[in-house]
């Protein structure tokens, strides 16, 4: 039964569109990722997700509660951790967690033992007391997922949690996500890192421009593409026409699938060769009779990279190298400002 | 029922909260709190010794410039810091702290605009205050209770009109930067172009008409009639080109300016809050 239904959702800002008919499902108690490159349409499925805005068509529904018609009655179910950590600086961060816990109309008792249950948990207690404008990034974080967890929501959202943050915040913030999933809470985390999707979640949508492109397990996602996959180059950057010629060679060779010309990597093939065949003596035959040569062959275990790229034709760093300069994040942020 | 006083207490928890953020900024940042006193008090003095030798009966109503210009620098100080009040909610907006208000289960996103009106309306007292004790200790007087309940409603009332008008533009303007412009705009001219500093027969005609339309005025002239000690609302207290106004007229139009200003910014409350 799932938790969260969404359902062909839409959003454009100006002429850009940052979803187009994106739907999901995800099940209770499930550590769900969503997972894309910068510009993928991530934030903004969160921040529609968190109710802070509004689709443009489609619907959404948490626990059978419709988001849009009910966003006050999901806010009590949902916390929210931001991409950008926003905390006030003059005030400490036991004064801030004091605050978020009267927008939630906590209790005084129960408000003092939240807070020092989340002190605890996430190792804050040497610097509770300071001035939130004295935080690293990874103090900051922690003090923002605390916040976030204050009123055990049902539904904890994170917008890329662990950007930018060292090894021990980041192992401390997978742990308690971990933890939390099996308390049984359902966490949606949002990353363009593929190793916290491949190790964190249990379940995962894969978005390229606003698009659902891949769901499924981590492990079912990457059984899909069947056997090892391989990376071909005949030189060290090849062209178009060439890559296209390799491509017509290697899918007239039996057990050679899933061919993919990767451009950004100087036109190399990639594409999944059947296990149970020794295809290599044959490959080699095929390209010297049409005068190439190997340049460089590698094998690797399928990835969540490789789902990207079978699915897109560009790796996921690539993509993020691609959308660098083409994103206005100063417009970007003026857009999604009230 | 239960329901709607769980309502109440949960709307003032949050803005309580709210409030309070407000109130630990201002502890610890104490330097909008100190030259908002300061500054009309250099001017109370510098302005006050200005006119010093001016002859008897200069001013109309007045035994001297200080007492004149007293009631002027009440209205400036707390027109100032209701203008400053929608600087807090850009710079929230501007780094993301409102999505975390935005995200929280609210009773009302009023609470947020409420606890804005309550800072401000605190701190103009305060600085009035100070303000109209230094004036007392300068010899400019001090007004009877029912003269200080005038001053105390009329500031309530231009507080509540300006703070409107400034987390309106908190919402409409891109940043903070073109806030802090127009803020600097407005400011300055709007005293000069009031009876803050001088009378309406004092001013060339245009400058006159200017003045006696200035919400400013309208609050300047109660607190000054206020300071007569004969305080009655029938009391002429402004002579405009287009007429005479007694302190209730001031106080009315003002009262209706501040109606208008939150009917008018209603609608875009609603829309940038929910």
């Amino acid at each position: 039964m799932s938790y969260i239904k969404v359902k062909e959702i839409s959003k454009s800002y100006s002429d850009i569109h940052a979803l187009k008919g994106l739907s999901m499902e995800i099940p209770a108690g499930t550590l769900f990722g969503i997972l894309g490159p910068n510009g993928a349409g991530k934030s903004t499925l969160i921040k529609i997700l968190a109710t802070l805005i509004e689709p443009d068509s489609g619907e959404i529904s948490i626990n059978n509660i419709n988001l849009i018609k009910n966003s006050r009655q999901i806010r009590e179910l949902i916390g929210y951790v931001a991409q950008d950590v926003a905390l006030d600086k003059i005030l400490t961060g036991r004064e801030l967690l004091d605050f978020q816990s009267d927008l939630y109309h906590i209790n005084k008792n129960k408000k003092i033992e939240r807070i020092e249950t989340l002190i605890n948990q996430l190792e804050m207690n040497d610097w509770i007391d300071r001035k939130c404008g004295t935080y690293s990034g990874g103090m900051k974080r922690r003090i923002d997922l605390a916040a976030g967890l204050l009123h055990l929501p049902k539904v904890l959202i994170l917008d890329e949690p662990t950007v930018g943050l060292d090894i021990e915040s980041r192992n401390i913030i997978w742990q308690l996500l971990k933890d939390l999933r099996n308390d049984g809470m359902t966490v949606l985390l949002s990353s363009h890192y593929l190793d916290e999707i491949d190790k964190l979640a249990d379940r995962l949508i894969i978005i390229d421009h606003g698009r659902v492109i891949a769901q499924g397990t981590p492990a079912q996602l990457k059984n899909k593409l069947g056997g090892d996959r391989i990376t071909l180059k005949v030189r060290e950057f090849s062209n178009q026409e060439e890559a296209e010629k390799i491509c017509e060679i290697l899918s007239s060779i039996d057990g050679i699938t899933q061919i993919i010309i990767n451009k950004a990597q100087g036109y190399s093939i990639n594409f999944v060769a059947d296990k149970e065949k020794d295809l290599l003596p044959k490959l080699k035959v095929e390209l010297a009779f049409s005068n190439f040569e190997i340049f460089s062959l590698a094998q690797s275990q399928p990835s969540l990279d490789d789902v990207y790229l079978q699915a897109t034709g560009k790796t996921l760093l690539d993509a993020e190298i691609s959308m660098t300069g083409k994103r206005d994040l100063k417009k970007e942020s003026k857009q999604s400002m009230r | 029922m239960e329901l709607k006083k769980y309502n109440l207490f949960f709307l003032y928890q949050e803005t309580f909260a709210l409030t309070k953020r407000l109130f630990i900024q201002l502890k610890r940042r104490p330097s909008t709190l100190l030259a908002g006193i300061l500054q009309p008090i250099i001017w109370l003095f510098l302005f006050g010794a200005l006119f010093s030798k001016a002859p008897e009966g200069f001013l109309p109503g007045v035994d001297s410039y200080g007492n004149f210009l007293g009631a002027g620098l009440i209205v400036f100080t707390a027109f100032s810091g209701a203008l400053n009040s929608g600087l807090p909610l850009m710079f929230d907006r501007e780094f993301g702290f409102l999505n975390r208000l935005l995200v929280a289960p609210l009773t009302s996103r009023l609470s947020i605009v409420l606890s804005a009106f309550f800072y401000i309306t605190i701190l103009s007292f305060v600085q009035s205050i100070v303000i109209m004790i230094v004036s007392y200790v300068l010899g400019y007087g001090w007004p009877n209770l029912y003269g200080l309940g005038i001053v105390f409603t009329t500031l309530i009332l231009l507080v509540l009109f300006v703070t409107s008008i400034s987390l309106c533009l908190a919402f409409i303007l891109p940043g903070h930067i073109e806030l802090i412009a127009l803020i600097f705009v407005i400011n300055l001219p709007l005293l000069f172009a009031s009876t803050a500093l001088a009378p309406i027969s004092f001013m060339p005609n245009w400058l006159g008409w200017l003045a006696s339309l200035n919400p400013l005025t309208f609050a300047i002239e109660p607190i000054r009639t206020a300071y007569t000690q004969t305080m009655d609302l029938e009391l002429v207290a402004l002579h405009a080109p287009y007429g005479d106004l007694t302190c209730k007229s001031c106080i009315s139009i003002l009262f209706f300016l501040t109606m208008i200003s939150l009917i008018i910014i209603r609608p875009l409350l609603n829309r940038k809050l929910n």
